[in-house]
């Protein structure tokens, strides 16, 4: 049975698309079968984070408007197995989704053996967002440690509890998981950014992980690779610890405080 | 220097403290905005309309409210009549 994942945050470029990337891709390189979906129709990025942006033929508004059937429209990854992409269109305007459609594809994907449907949210709180999150059985809510972040996020969370499926029909509510990211342990000791365990407080979530602020993010966009396929960064390991623990593993919190380099590393190393 | 930094920076509350007591007294508040259900502001609306056809009456002189209280829903209507009048 496939578990729908959302990955939201209210705030734009905190790194949703990011996050949905490389969790998907870690999912699938433990072996389980991952089709993650861009929900921002008219502004489609996950393709371009992704590598694939040259192989779209069939998007996710296709696929609802039932002009390709999801097997035409999937992408798969050519690095990492069992690994699928839907790309959003980039012509159609954010009404081309119906629930009823997402529902639908949600379905087929159900019926084809997927394991998980991560769910990559638009910015924002309008129906672009609130679709993306409607089918949701977990969600990772991703902020940064910014008070504007933080205030989106908490407007995000009243909307899991009050708006998605579950919490409509009475279910067990959707289980919500904090992605903090672009941490940055020097400038939280010195006082000048927000530390986890406020947001943790303030948000009243728990802490699946922690993504420090790194030049490699930025590095594996550039050239379309998730980051956590970057071998032997901060930002990889993060995310591999991510999806290590919502796998149940007990993993603890890592990039939490400074570094200290080495000697040998200040002279020697970068 | 360094020393002097840090010890004004004790005086000195952290833009984090800052940033983190903003939040706790905006977060409460919209949470208590967000449970409300829709129809209130309309009911307040209405609410205001009946009592303007027998008081004359300041918008802002009525707080309608709705809480929880030991599984108990309360709704909470305060009205202050101007003075003087009646």
């Amino acid at each position: 049975m496939a578990r729908v994942i959302v990955v939201t945050s209210g705030k734009g470029g905190v790194g949703k698309t990011t996050t949905s990337a490389s969790f998907a891709a870690g999912l699938a390189q433990k072996g389980f079968k991952v089709a993650v979906i861009d929900f921002d129709v008219g502004l489609r990025n996950l393709d371009l984070i992704m590598g694939c942006e040259r192989r779209v033929v069939y998007d996710f508004v296709n696929v609802v408007q039932g002009e390709a059937s999801i097997k035409q429209a999937l992408i798969k990854d050519k690095r990492v197995d069992n690994l699928f992409i839907l790309a959003a269109s980039q012509t159609r305007d954010k009404d081309a989704l119906t629930q009823e459609g997402v529902g639908k594809v949600i379905e087929d994907l159900r019926a084809d053996g997927f394991d998980y449907v991560i769910c990559d949210s638009p910015a924002g709180i309008e129906k672009g967002a609130q679709l993306a999150l409607f089918y949701a059985d977990e969600a990772v809510v991703v902020t940064n440690p910014e008070v504007s972040s933080v205030r989106d996020s908490d407007r995000i969370l009243g909307i899991l509890q009050a708006k998605s499926k579950r919490a409509i029909e009475g279910d067990d509510p959707i289980v919500e998981h904090l992605v903090l990211t672009r941490y940055n342990p020097n400038r939280v000791q010195a006082g000048e950014m927000l530390a986890m365990e406020d947001v943790v407080e303030l948000l009243n979530i728990k802490l699946l992980g922690v993504v420090p602020e790194s030049e490699d993010v930025l590095q594996a966009s550039n050239s379309g690779l998730p980051v956590i396929l970057t071998e032997g960064v901060s930002a990889s390991e993060a995310y591999k610890d991510i999806v290590d623990r919502f796998l149940g593993e007990d993993k603890p919190q890592r990039f939490l405080s400074v570094e200290h380099k080495s000697l040998f590393k200040k002279w020697f190393g970068k | 220097m360094a020393l002097l930094d840090y010890l004004l920076g004790q005086r000195r509350k952290s833009s984090a403290n800052k940033a983190k007591d903003r939040l706790q007294i905006l977060l409460a508040h919209e949470r208590s905005h967000a449970k409300a259900p829709d129809y209130l502001p309309k009911m307040r609306e209405e609410i205001l309309a009946v009592i303007a056809k027998y008081v004359e009456i300041e918008e802002d002189n009525l707080k309608i409210s709705l809480d929880e209280e030991n599984g108990f829903e309360i709704l909470e209507l305060n009205l202050v009549l101007p003075e003087g009048k009646g």
